[in-house]
């Protein structure tokens, strides 16, 4: 009995970082409706900090003085960001915002890597609380119980600054209507960053605070955004104490968890979740969100249209192009063009539920990696031929999106997101977990083409032509009737279903058929690497497909393929550096400011500028 | 005349407050029926509890005797009741003939086509009812760029698509020049009149109601407080009350 508490405490002890790190997001998002991907990365800042700092100053008040400071630096820096990134980009598509925050997150990552170095840190242990009290006879760190009692006293202290305060008011004010509370003459660009600046301290402080348990490392910051993800879709976006119970309760799962089935803890924080929301689908505490308030992705304003001559000559000669490239070009630019063709393949069936459904969800990667290993794993333990296996990943991974769509799409907006999320972490974490089945982080090998199809020429054909041929097959779609049922219940829910349209069954099967597509693109991809890892399931895979779909423009299908060469061919150039993420940060944030419509949609915009200037030139 | 809608003491409450309490009344064929009442009064929800978008706490809706109570949307849409919406809901990304051509294809039950080019069905099908609301000459232009009157002409066109014996609008003619209002509604008459479907409407322009209305009814509180002719409900004192100092537009209305 006495173990099961002292597993218990264990667990509460762990809520409070989460519960920091959780309430930040929420709070952010609830005012400026911008999901902060970064704040992981601001929760790995507080930890380096917090370690520097307390190195430097002595004892006690030291020790608890360098939390404090930490939790005033990280402050301080994302008010930064707030100032120079995201203000600039605040009238852009509002989940446009997402592309700027995940540059944040490489630029961090590599920062980080440049002041601390790549060595792991070990928090110090606080001062005055290194050893145990025994409870029922069970050793429990001392510190532990500090943090225990502490995270109720910040419970508090945010909901007294919330209901009770001024700024407080402003907050819940702008958390229901943004622009009322500009009309009222409240100065909303400094809101923006008080509230950012506040969710960042809480992140800092969070880092900070379990650093005696946990340390200080690289990998923080993609650890704790997927739980942090499940905590607040648990307790319900934008509830404080919602955000409580989730962080509590997961924090225990988990303690019991690594107690009792080791080899799945990953994977039951998410059976958690699920069960929670097949009960209440928008969390504990949670309140319904009004839909398409920000699951628009910035409505397209002009129908879309088949292209004309010149838009066909163009296509066409890029297929001549790419056709006759292996007449001419070097064997590592077909590698390119592989690695290319792929991940536009893959970024145009995000692009297909996320611009043409106006479902954004950032758990994409699941059925590109779903369809890679479902191939690789049926090669790997049943030597099935290739062709059989391949033709699996596509199946396989349609299966798949049917099943986590039924899910998720009961949701719509930011649920949706998070839960699609949620959702891949879950695959992910059975792929890393599972390692009888799927070796883990060793990851499946020898995955290699059948003999007619071995070696770079018949293999850069057989992409070309699936990849091309699934694009254009989306395309085919977006302008079936389908499509159209599709745009309409993304243009106007409720007037496409006060006109016999099933909203929710013409998204599950839109789902499906994108992941179906991502598990094609999975399928090209492992034969051409001959291996997969549990890297291509990772939210990181997620966010490099809505990145590409948001660089290249939402609007279009091709903003999706030009974005995919966009960012396959500067990271080819890049990872060569040291400090590529830093770069590619750096790219990605300057696209986003001087281009936001995408690179596909910016350039449309000029073209129309000139055709303009052209038509007026001769008057 | 033949009974096409019946509610039968329709109630919804929220958290105790009763939005509409007790509602019964009828709609018959080839009839055109007004609902009016002040603000709050509950209006909207009792139309949205007629097609679907809310479920009532009490009470039944029935269409030519089938219970309908409580279906989603979608399924009294292929029943044949058309709907239109106080604030509009047209597709913002489609062309205006496509957001016809969209009510044609889920009417044809083509929606799950994925071979189809969708901008090439029943396009002739789709001038025809931009005509019919004289739309034809805006069939190209984005949805987006259109003015608020042809707006809702647009909506009028989409909800006639399914050929409907029955339909719903409501306040048809808000925000509309009072110009445009008598034209719209005197188009609505020519329908009704022409191919025989009953339509029920809210409105608040009084001129509107009375010079098109054959039957009105009065919502006060959520309570049905008259249900009868133009003649009958303007002079009825209860109404009078409710829209006190609104009496003499009554008149004006009368003598107009």
């Amino acid at each position: 009995m006495a173990f099961y508490l002292a597993l218990f405490l264990t667990g509460l002890a762990n809520a409070a970082a989460l519960f920091l790190v959780a309430s930040g997001l929420s709070l952010i998002f609830g005012v400026t409706r911008i999901v902060n991907f970064a704040h992981g990365s601001l929760y790995m800042l507080g930890a380096f900090i917090g370690v520097t700092l307390m190195q430097v100053l002595p004892g006690a008040v030291g020790f608890w003085g360098a939390i404090l400071l930490t939790g005033l630096a990280v402050g301080v820096i994302g008010a930064l960001v707030e100032i120079v990134v995201l203000r600039r980009i605040y009238r852009a598509p509002e989940l446009f915002q997402l592309v700027a925050t995940f540059g944040v997150i490489l630029v961090i990552q590599d920062l980080a890597l440049m002041i601390w170095g790549a060595e792991d840190r070990l928090g110090p242990r606080a001062p005055g609380l290194r050893g145990v009290w025994r409870i029922f006879g069970e050793p429990v760190p001392k510190y532990d119980i500090v943090l225990i009692a502490i995270t109720p006293v910040i419970l508090l202290a945010l909901w007294y600054l919330i209901t009770r305060t001024r700024l407080g008011i402003l907050v819940r004010a702008a958390t229901q209507d943004r622009e009322m509370v500009g009309a009222l003459g409240v100065n909303q660009a400094w809101l923006f960053t008080g509230v950012f600046a506040l969710g960042s301290a809480l992140a800092g402080w969070g880092g900070a605070l379990q650093l005696p348990k946990g340390g200080a490392d690289l990998l923080m910051d993609f650890n704790i955004i997927g739980t942090v993800f499940v905590v607040v879709v648990i307790g319900g976006m934008g509830s404080l104490p919602g955000a409580f119970i989730a962080a509590v309760l997961i924090s225990v799962l988990n303690a019991f968890g690594v107690a009792f089935l080791p080899q799945s803890t990953l994977v039951l924080m998410f059976v958690v979740m699920a069960a929670v929301l097949i009960v209440r689908p928008y969390g504990l505490l949670g309140r319904e969100e009004v839909a398409g308030e920000h699951g628009q992705v910035g409505a397209p304003e002009s129908p879309i249209r088949p292209y004309g001559p010149r838009g066909i000559v163009l296509t066409a000669f890029l297929l001549a192009l790419l056709a006759s490239l292996p007449g001419f070009a070097e064997p590592f630019v077909l590698t390119l063009v592989i690695d290319i063709v792929v991940f536009a393949l893959f970024a145009a069936s995000l692009h297909f539920i996320l611009g043409t459904g106006g479902m954004v969800s950032f758990g994409h990667a699941a059925f590109f990696g779903g369809g890679a290993y479902a191939a690789a794993l049926l090669v790997f333990h049943t030597d099935t031929p290739m062709e059989l296996a391949f033709l699996f990943a596509p199946l396989a991974a349609g299966l798949l999106a049917l099943a986590i769509g039924w899910f998720c799409i009961r949701l719509s907006g930011v649920y949706f997101a998070m839960l699609t999320l949620a959702f891949s972490q879950l695959v992910w974490s059975l792929a890393f977990q599972w390692r009888s089945l799927t070796r883990g982080d060793d990851g499946l090998i020898n995955i290699w083409p059948a003999d007619w199809l071995n070696g770079p020429l018949p293999y850069y054909y057989f992409t070309l032509i699936l990849g091309v041929g699934g694009i254009l097959t989306l395309r085919h779609i977006i302008h079936s009737p389908f499509g159209y049922a599709l745009r309409a219940g993304r243009d106007s829910p409720r007037q496409a279903e006060a006109m016999g349209i099933d909203v929710k069954r013409v998204q599950l099967v839109a789902f499906a058929l994108a992941g179906m597509m991502a598990g094609l693109a999975g399928g090209l991809f492992v034969f051409s690497k001959g291996s997969v890892f549990p890297t291509e399931l990772e939210i990181a895979k997620s966010f490099d497909a809505l990145i590409v779909v948001f660089l290249g423009g939402v609007k279009t299908l091709a903003g999706g393929v030009v974005g995919a060469s966009f960012l396959t061919s500067v990271e080819h150039w890049l990872t060569r550096l040291e400090y590529w993420r830093l770069l590619l940060g750096l790219v990605i944030i300057a696209v986003v400011i001087l281009m936001p419509e995408g690179i596909v949609g910016t350039l449309r915009r000029q073209a129309l500028r000139l055709r303009r200037a052209d038509e007026e030139a001769p008057r | 005349m033949t009974e096409i809608l019946r509610a039968e003491r329709l109630r919804k409450s929220y958290d105790g407050f009763l939005a509409v309490d007790g509602v019964s009344f009828s709609v018959r064929a080839g009839e055109l029926k007004a609902l009016i009442g002040p603000n709050g009064a509950g209006k909207s929800t009792c139309f949205n509890m007629l097609t679907g978008q809310l479920k009532p706490t009490a009470g039944e809706v029935y269409l030519r005797g089938t219970r309908i109570t409580g279906k989603p949307p979608r399924e009294i849409w292929r029943m044949g009741v058309g709907r239109t919406f106080q604030i509009t809901g047209t597709y913002r990304s489609m062309s205006v003939i496509e957001n016809v051509q969209m009510a044609l294809i889920s009417h044809h039950r083509r929606l799950f086509s994925f071979g189809l080019r969708a901008w090439k069905l029943y396009r002739e099908e789709a001038l025809e009812f931009l005509r019919t609301v004289s739309l034809e000459d805006q069939a190209d232009r984005p949805c987006s760029v259109l003015a608020y009157g042809d707006l809702k002409r647009l909506e009028l066109a989409i909800a006639l698509c399914h050929r409907p014996r029955l339909l719903l609008m409501d306040e048809p003619t808000a925000g509309m020049a009072p110009s445009a209002r008598i034209e719209l509604m005197q188009l609505v008459a020519d329908i009704v009149r022409d191919q025989g479907l009953s339509v029920l409407f809210t409105e608040h322009d009084m001129d509107v109601v009375f010079a098109h209305a054959h039957h009105i009814m009065v919502l006060n509180r959520g309570k049905l407080i008259a249900d009868g002719t133009a003649e009958e409900v303007r002079s009825d004192p209860k109404v009078q009350e409710v829209y006190l100092g609104g009496g003499t537009l009554f008149k004006e209305a009368g003598r107009a």
